[in-house]
């Protein structure tokens, strides 16, 4: 296996949040700025890395029938970390993602990759399966949310990009913006790649 | 008084912020198990029954062995060796959760020894609610909104009935769109998100309601 492969596996291929769609909740319900979804997305990312290096340096010690229960525990534990660590030092982001920073927990994403990878693979895959995985689910997050932000807000990051005559559509930082966001995004990648396969396929015949 | 406190937390509940149209939880068996009406159905049941169960279970685990008051047990136990009541909300993530799969487990026990045809209709579907973030959802939303035992209760119970309503509207819709004549990129996910945006739009209606 070759490193490059982990990383795109985790950005693009494999991508978590439109390829595999794991871990729509969080995606879906923190993206209405590109400031909270950045916040959730590094959250996502510390979790994840964190809870696969330990998962794979006591791989060859976790008794298989009772896995399921360590890996959440694990979990749980990073998740708690960064709770707190959150509360503390950005009161105002913990305020906003509330819920959703408990939640990490049972994001499929992380027990998912734990189950998947980080139980089977060495130390240094596994820290990159991480990253790879957290910089693909932020990235898809980043995505939605600045759609939203911009059609729904008039800004990105809190920069107002129009001028005072821009109605913002509302809709947008709504739930259901988040619904039709992300249908239309995933209905495009399908087209992407049935218009490839289209062409691809007579230069192999 | 209680009666209607009850009222107003059953309603806002079920319609006004919903769990999967409003709040966004449970995405994950609102779009795959809503395939069909009477899957939708049995995920529904299940749904309302773990919910219910979890809220009554973790109210009572956090008010009782973590909440530092002064009827904690651990500190009714350990009276003579500590002087404080212990402080381990901390815990509460890891708590919750390891109490809901080992919850999920039992029930999934219990109605297997006990009545063989709910198993059947449930079954396939209760391991996978351990991993439903909406009862997670519940249980902290409880805390965080400090309701009371039998608030909380039927908050639980509620919840899982605004999850089964918008389950079996999508199910039943898309029966419908089976039939439908779809650009090919839209099949199958795509739609169902758009659909779950309209049925989003129809539910902000009732954030209308003004409950006195």
């Amino acid at each position: 296996m070759k490193i490059q492969e982990v990383l795109t596996r985790g950005l693009w291929t494999e991508n978590p949040v439109f390829r595999l769609m794991l871990g729509l909740c969080p995606v879906l319900a923190t993206s209405t700025s590109v400031q909270n979804a950045v916040g959730m997305g590094i959250a996502v990312i510390f979790v994840l890395t964190c809870s696969n290096l330990l998962i794979s340096l006591i791989r060859s010690v976790v008794p298989d029938k009772i896995r399921i229960p360590i890996f959440i525990s694990i979990i749980a534990t990073f998740v708690t970390l960064v709770d707190l660590i959150m509360a503390a030092y950005f009161p105002d982001l913990h305020k906003s993602l509330g819920l959703f920073i408990p939640l990490i927990v049972v994001n499929c994403i992380i027990l998912g990759r734990a189950e998947a990878f980080a139980s089977k693979n060495n130390l240094f895959f596994s820290l990159m399966d991480g990253i790879a995985m957290g910089s693909g689910f932020t990235a898809a997050l980043c995505l939605i949310a600045t759609f939203r932000e911009i059609l729904g807000n008039g800004t990105w990051l809190g920069i107002p990009l129009f001028g005072s005559g821009f109605e913002p559509a509302l809709l947008m930082i709504l739930p259901s913006g988040a619904f039709f966001t992300i249908a239309f995004i995933i209905a495009s990648l399908n087209g992407w790649d049935r218009r490839r396969k289209r062409q691809t396929k007579p230069s192999v015949q | 008084m209680e009666i209607q406190s009850l009222l107003i937390i059953s309603i806002s509940a079920v319609f006004i912020s919903n769990f999967v149209l409003s709040r966004i939880l449970g995405l994950c068996p609102f779009i795959g198990v809503s395939k069909q009406l009477d899957s939708a159905l049995g995920m529904g049941l299940a749904v309302i029954f773990v919910m219910g169960v979890a809220s009554a279970v973790t109210w009572v685990i956090y008010r009782y062995l973590m909440l530092p008051s002064e009827q904690n047990l651990i500190y009714l136990i350990l009276k003579g060796h500590i002087q404080n009541p212990p402080n381990l909300i901390y815990l509460r993530t890891l708590v919750f959760i390891l109490v809901i799969a080992a919850l999920v487990q039992f029930v999934e026990m219990v109605i297997q020894k006990t009545s063989p045809g709910l198993y059947r209709a449930l079954g396939i579907y209760l391991p996978l609610i351990t991993t439903n973030c909406a009862v997670l959802g519940v249980s902290i939303l409880n805390i965080d909104s400090d309701y009371n035992f039998i608030e909380s209760v039927v908050n639980g119970l509620m919840s899982g009935i605004g999850f089964t309503l918008a389950l079996i509207l999508m199910s039943g819709i898309r029966e419908k769109l089976e039939l439908a004549n779809l650009p090919k990129a839209m099949r199958g996910t795509p739609i169902a998100f758009i659909l779950a945006g309209l049925m989003a739009l129809a539910f902000l209606g009732f954030s209308g309601l003004s409950i006195p």
